[in-house]
């Protein structure tokens, strides 16, 4: 084993903001995978192009295959494979032209294609689709291609940024299996992710956090450090959300999150064994479960925010009702000849958070902006609140409130002026309109921060200001799309306390997201494969579908998995 | 036996499969057809037939102040020119409200001293030509047309009496476009519009395309050199501009029958002088914004516009003020247009086009020196 990459105490900034990357210091080694982890805006990306030489340092030096990158770059390139976020293909070159582009780019010799495109076509499974365009690929071949091309001409150090988003977790898990054969062939990896349970299957992990670095091992090394203090309340009632509440203002308790009807509690160091709340109902009780890595990096960042939302506290109880709040009935897209989303059909009821959970492209975002009245159905109806989206879709919308992936605020725009528009957009006049903007200032904390532009804001801030734009109507439904995907842990849980609290007062969700994590917020998850619902239930019905007895208890992604397999066979089978 | 990355083999074969990856990309993507080959058709029909700055049949009132045969016969030279709709007044007082509504375009006063002006031949005769200044293109045009219908009749009054000589004036011959047809400087004019199209539009949103769908980052931590990156641009679309300029050549000689007196050879020289600085132009714009939308707003504004506006396209240059005027000296197009006109119209003059392909050249060079400049294999 020899080191590929050495880091001293290196610096980047741009502009005049906070580090990227602040005295980061850490190696790489060979034959392993090194996981640079953290959420958005940590500074995986940038390290990952200092290291390929693509970025010079501003402090701190850093020795990549030998020679600094700052000025021998050239020697470093003929050595590194670096595949950056999305992949880096030509859409409109097809699989073989986009091989052959990177065989002459790093001057594989002529005489060695023919194996070598060979070797990586079986590794790949691409072989079969050789003449397809890369545009026309789906994200878990369009990674695998990707990877093909980083791997021309066997690369020493390998550099992987963030390879997995936007893949199913199917191809996520060959793409591991893939390159941890890599490591038998001496080939040292950086592998960038946000998921913290890629950091686990690393074999060593530079963890970190707005430019800072947190952790600097192996990670089992780190996830030992909560051992002893984690444990699932299982036995909870129906009433999860508030008993999870009632759990985070428990003494000693650092971090809870709802695992389908079960919550997982992290204690802090030195707590003692805490007594379930009396929300969670006679029943509950704990039992001691091994840590996760997720549960000491929160122990480092100091746990996850406790006390209740406030959100929730000043929100209005949405009066109850029989009728469901939500309705898809056979809700159906045709883009021409592509059927997008085919006959989907559900029910929210009065304080039910459903989620559409699947790959992408599978049809969840049309099936959502079907029901937000964003996209006219080609067959099919859907109603919030009872009206229908059809006749009455302005009438609808005044009843929902709708946050877009990556929030979809004016970025030019400070955060107080993105809350009076859309309070003005929403109707609101006058003294209400004041009184709202001032409850969702001090509720979200926004006081400090109003007069930035919001592209500005550091991400928790974002995301706080985007739910604060659509809860500001007091909706009876609110959509969220992907709210949580790249947030970091404490900011994730800091936005499900605020929309726990609201469902607590009758508010429906309906929630996409490919996230395993989130799925377990949900009540019911409907499950969308190729513009399908192929299967629907709550998470832990989900779950004991997948039950094998080789696996007996199996995480939502393990489920995720074998229900697509179960529906890949029948379809192959028909 | 492995190949060393850096060989002079390594690096032509680099090179090579750029371009080549270039080329599918520009026959397999329809917006880089329709810049190259369909906005260029529609640009040299739009100026072939669409635009006319030649005025026909513009109507002007004829004063005839003293009717004789000889001023008779000048307004019958009028009436019979097919550049004049022509109103007779003896009073210019009748004419000077249609002037001022826009009915006439102009006034040609035949001076009730025409005729002892013409006898005694000492001074050319006086005619009196008021125009609409407020159209000063059609303004100029009226003039012009008067003074060579003056002529004519002059020359023609001379060879009938037998008097060769007697003349008005001015003797105007419009040489090399002897029928003014404004399509015949419109269309070559429009060959270098296309050209920047290409050169700079087409190629700064490629390159910015590739910046922002990351693929210009994962190529840049390959072997690849800066000089390579830019080569792999430059050809192709140096290429793809001429094939362009030479579809709109095809068109404007056979279908606008406009005259081609140069020589082949001379049109490819001065396009490719005046592809380079477009091209570099180009891959500097986009190597600066690394986005499609900005690239493609600053290369309309930086090289199409200034190309349509300042290079004596549409307007001429002498008649600018003297800062716009110099400021023009800037603009590639301006060093290509009267050369690219010459060789349709005239003929191959090198004195001229020598010091043109210079000036595009130095201009090129410049440009392409700042974009790999700009280049430099870093992202941010």
């Amino acid at each position: 084993m020899t080191l590929l990459v050495e880091l001293r105490g290196v610096t980047k900034r741009f502009g005049d903001s906070a580090p990227a990357l602040d005295a980061v210091s850490g190696t790489v080694a060979s034959g392993a995978i090194t996981g640079l982890v953290g959420p958005d805006g940590a500074g995986k990306t940038t390290l990952i192009r200092l290291m390929a030489g693509l970025l010079e340092a501003d402090g701190g030096s850093l020795t990549v295959l030998g020679n600094d990158p700052a000025t021998a770059a050239a020697s470093i390139h003929t050595q590194l494979g670096y595949m950056p976020q999305r992949f880096g293909l030509y859409e409109d070159l097809t699989v073989l032209e986009n091989l052959t582009l990177y065989a002459d780019l790093r001057a594989l010799p002529l005489a060695e294609r023919a194996a070598a495109f060979a070797e990586l076509l079986a590794f790949t499974d691409l072989g079969p689709f050789t003449a397809r365009r890369a545009g026309n690929l789906s994200g878990g071949m369009k990674q695998k291609l990707g990877l093909a091309c980083a791997l021309m001409r066997k690369p020493r150090l390998l550099l992987l940024d963030e390879p997995c988003v936007g893949v199913d977790p199917i191809s996520r898990r060959e793409l591991w299996r893939m390159v941890s054969g890599l490591k038998g062939e001496g080939v040292g990896v950086v592998w960038s992710t946000a998921y913290l349970d890629e950091a686990e299957a690393c074999d060593h992990v530079l963890l970190l956090s707005e430019g800072k670095l947190l952790f600097d091992g192996p990670p089992g090394e780190l996830t030992r450090r909560t051992a002893g203090r984690v444990f699932r309340m299982v036995g909870v009632g129906a009433r999860r959300r508030a008993a999870l509440a009632a759990t985070l203002a428990l003494p000693g308790v650092i971090d809870g999150v709802l695992q389908g009807s079960a919550i997982r509690v992290v204690l802090g160091p030195g707590a003692s064994e805490p007594r379930p709340p009396t929300e969670a109902g006679p029943e509950a009780r704990l039992v001691a479960v091994p840590p996760r890595f997720e549960d000491s990096f929160l122990d480092i960042l100091g746990g996850g925010p406790r006390g209740g939302s406030k959100l929730a506290a000043s929100a209005r109880e949405v009066p109850p009702s029989a009728a469901p709040v939500v309705q898809a009935r056979g809700l159906t897209k045709r883009f021409g000849d592509f059927t997008a989303a085919e006959d989907i059909s559900f029910d929210v009821t009065r304080g039910e958070i459903f989620g559409l959970l699947g790959p992408n492209g599978a049809g969840k975002s049309t099936t959502f902006r079907m029901l937000c009245g964003l996209l006219r159905p080609t067959s099919g109806e859907g109603r919030v609140a009872g009206i229908d989206l059809r006749s009455d879709t302005a009438g609808a919308r005044a009843r929902l409130g709708y946050m877009a992936q990556k929030f979809s605020l004016y970025g030019d725009l400070s955060a107080d002026q993105n809350l009076a528009f859309f309070a003005g957009a929403y109707g609101l006049t006058g003294a209400r309109r004041r009184e709202k903007i001032a409850q969702m200032v001090d509720v979200f904390s926004l006081g400090t921060h109003l007069r930035m532009a919001s592209k500005e804001l550091p991400l928790g801030f974002k995301q706080r200001l985007a739910l604060a734009c659509a809860v500001m109507h007091e909706p009876d439904a609110l959509f969220l799309d992907e709210p949580t995907s790249g947030v970091d842990p404490v900011t994730r849980r800091e936005f499900w306390s605020h929309i726990n609290g609201l469902v607590e007062k009758g508010v429906s969700v309906v929630v996409t997201t490919h996230f395993m994590e989130e799925a377990e917020y949900c009540d019911r998850i409907s499950l969308i494969y190729r513009g399908r619902s192929i299967a629907m239930g709550s998470p832990d019905e989900l779950k004991a579908r997948a039950v094998t007895a080789e696996r007996p208890e199996p995480t939502m992604e393990d489920a995720f998995i074998a229900l697509i397999e179960a529906c890949d066979r029948e379809a192959a089978a028909a | 036996m492995t190949e060393h990355p850096y060989s002079a083999l390594a690096r032509a074969r680099r090179v090579r499969a750029l371009v080549r990856k270039e080329a599918w990309q520009i026959f397999r993507d329809p917006s880089s057809i329709l810049i190259a080959f369909v906005l260029p058709l529609v640009l040299i029909f739009l100026f072939g037939y669409g635009v006319s700055l030649d005025t026909t049949h513009t109507r002007i009132g004829v004063v005839l102040e003293r009717a004789t045969p000889t001023t008779r016969s000048l307004l019958g030279a009028f009436q019979a020119s097919r550049y004049f709709d022509v109103r007779v007044a003896t009073d210019r007082r009748e004419l000077e409200e249609p002037l001022t509504l826009g009915a006439l375009r102009g006034i040609v006063v035949i001076p009730a001293t025409f005729d002892s002006d013409l006898w005694r031949r000492t001074t050319p005769p006086a005619l009196e030509v008021l125009v609409d200044g407020s159209d000063p293109n059609t303004a100029a045009l009226v003039q012009g047309y008067v003074q060579g219908v003056v002529a004519n009749w002059a020359i023609a009054r001379a060879v009938e009496s037998g008097m060769v000589g007697a003349s008005s004036g001015s003797d105007q011959r419009f040489w090399f476009n002897a029928e003014l047809s404004s399509r015949f400087f419109l269309v070559p004019g429009s060959i270098a519009i296309v050209m920047a199209m290409v050169g700079t539009l087409l190629t700064s949103l490629v390159v910015a395309r590739e910046w922002e769908r990351g693929t210009m980052e994962a190529i840049m931590a390959t072997p690849v050199t800066t000089v390579e990156l830019l080569l792999g641009k430059i050809i192709p679309y140096f290429l793809l501009g001429l094939a362009s300029m030479s579809l709109c050549a095809l068109v404007a000689v056979l279908v606008f029958e406009v005259p081609f007196r140069g020589s082949v050879g001379a049109l490819f020289a001065l396009s490719s002088a005046f592809l380079l600085p477009a091209l570099g132009q180009g891959l500097l714009i986009s190597a600066a914004t690394k986005n499609q939308f900005l690239a493609s707003q600053l290369a309309l504004i930086s090289s199409f516009l200034p190309t349509f506006l300042l290079s004596g396209f549409l307007f001429e240059i002498p008649s600018m003020p003297r800062v716009i005027q110099w400021i023009t000296n800037l603009v590639a197009g301006r060093w290509l247009i009267p050369s690219l006109q010459t060789v349709f119209l005239a003929g191959d003059v090198w004195s001229l086009f020598l010091r043109d392909i210079g000036v595009m050249v130095l201009f090129g060079a410049v440009f392409i020196a700042l974009a790999a400049r700009m280049t430099k294999k870093r992202v941010a």
